[in-house]
């Protein structure tokens, strides 16, 4: 491990709750043994803004705007391989329980009739991303190389996933590791 | 009683008119399923229980065992197939299991964990289907459901009723429910009937019962689906209700 390049890894949140990364933090202390295998690039945990040549990109989240698919573009461009972590990424999960709801009238509930509101308006500013109509899930925007079921994994699981790939396994889950919820 | 199939070399006994589930049950030999029941007569809609029987595939629930036939199950070909069949069954639903009060104790998501299904890797139908909260003890979201039709035939074989259906074609297929308004609150289906408790998925849950089980202690969390499906037909019950 001494002479080796370290295995760079980048992570992202799109359409998430940043619980998957969470998930990982719960590591505890093995966040230093995974220190010591790996460097990060950019992650919400770094300050670096775009995503550069890495061996393991992870993304959490659905991809719900065109920020989200931008950022998704980057990493897959980026990171020899890719890996949808947590059920927003695998299948949309709760954000997409917004499929079936015209967009318009979501926007509506919430910037225009929600009470409380002063001098309502729908966000308009070219700042903000567009929303998509759908909540889409990682792979189906983009090639995947694994995924990483759980709302979220547990820290096990993500912990047994990690140094699977990073040690060059087939990464392998138990019957309890593999899990939806 | 002395007549005999095997499935994966095991030499398993059967009589006359048993289908090969019914000889795998009896033997305690797990083949995977969904639609099938042993309380109820054989559906043939998932297709999980597909095997090879010298050399062609077919449904298990609805195969009668024959003298010397040759069958292979666990092969991985066939929980390929399988997987596939769950993925099928997962995109074409709203199947967000940290959403459903079914989570832990549903036989589609079992199954899934058997087959260790990563990902439902086809592109997502998420159909505009309706949530039924009409009844005062028992939703229906039909999102989750499988069209088994195990509730259509509890609701007429057991409980004497005519609640559920089946309606549509191809991918139109729905479940309906026999009210002049549609609606599960205008039936005569009361909670304590069979059919309010043999969906296998979360599409029939009962009111006000949700998420009682912790988390470590609902059916799957502690043991695969063919586990407790071999208990339950060594007890002789159903299924894990
Ligand atoms: S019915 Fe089963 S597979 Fe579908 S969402 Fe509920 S737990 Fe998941
Ligand atoms: S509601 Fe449940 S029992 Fe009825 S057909 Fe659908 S999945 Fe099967
Ligand atoms: S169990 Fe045989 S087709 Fe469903």
């Amino acid at each position: 491990m001494n002479e080796k390049r370290k295995i760079r890894v980048a992570t992202c949140s799109l359409a998430g709750c940043f619980g998957c990364h969470m998930s990982l933090l719960d590591i505890d202390e093995k966040l230093f043994d995974l220190l010591e295998m790996i460097e990060f690039d950019r992650t919400p945990f770094t300050d670096i803004k775009h995503c550069g040549a890495c061996d393991i990109g992870i993304v959490e989240g659905g991809v719900s705007n065109a920020e989200n698919a931008h950022v998704l573009k980057e990493f897959r461009d980026n990171c020899k391989i890719l890996v949808a972590i947590g059920a927003c990424a695998i299948n949309g999960n709760v954000p997409a329980l917004r499929n079936n709801i015209d967009l318009w009238d979501c926007f509506q509930e919430v910037y225009l009739y929600e009470g409380g509101l002063e001098g309502n308006q729908i966000p308009n500013d070219p700042e903000l991303p567009l929303p998509f109509d759908k909540v889409y899930p990682v792979y189906e925007v983009v090639k995947v190389d694994y995924f990483l079921p759980g709302c979220p994994p547990s820290a096990d699981t993500i912990w047994k996933f990690l140094t699977d790939l990073i040690e060059g396994r087939e990464p392998k889950l138990s019957y309890e590791m593999l899990r939806y919820d | 009683m002395n007549k005999t199939i095997t499935i994966d070399g095991k030499i398993v006994p059967f009589t006359d008119g048993q289908t090969i589930m019914d000889a795998a049950l009896g033997a305690q030999v797990y083949i995977p399923h969904l639609c099938h029941n042993p309380e109820f007569k054989p559906h043939g809609s998932c297709k999980l229980c597909v095997v090879s029987v010298n050399g062609r595939n077919m449904t298990s629930c609805t195969m009668p065992a024959a003298e010397d036939m040759v069958v292979a199950n666990n092969t991985p070909e066939l929980n390929d197939d399988r997987k596939v069949l769950v993925q099928m069954l997962f995109v074409e639903g709203n199947h967000i299991c940290p959403a459903c009060e079914a989570s832990g104790n549903c036989q589609l998501q079992a199954a899934a964990y058997y087959l260790n299904m990563l990902s439902p890797h086809f592109t997502h139908f998420y159909p505009p289907r309706e949530v039924d909260a009409s009844h005062p003890d028992v939703f229906l979201d039909l999102n989750r459901c499988i069209l088994c039709e195990l509730c259509v035939r509890a609701s007429r074989e057991v409980d004497g009723k005519n609640v559920f259906g089946i309606s549509g074609r191809g991918i139109h297929a729905h479940l309906v429910v026999n009210a002049a308004s549609g609606r599960l609150g205008d039936t005569n289906l009361v909670v304590t009937d069979r059919a309010a408790h043999v969906c296998p998925t979360g599409a029939i849950l009962i009111k006000r019962q949700g998420y009682r089980i912790p988390i470590g202690q609902r059916t799957f969390d502690r043991k695969k689906i063919s586990e407790v499906q071999m208990e339950s037909t060594e007890e002789g019950k159903p299924d894990h209700e």
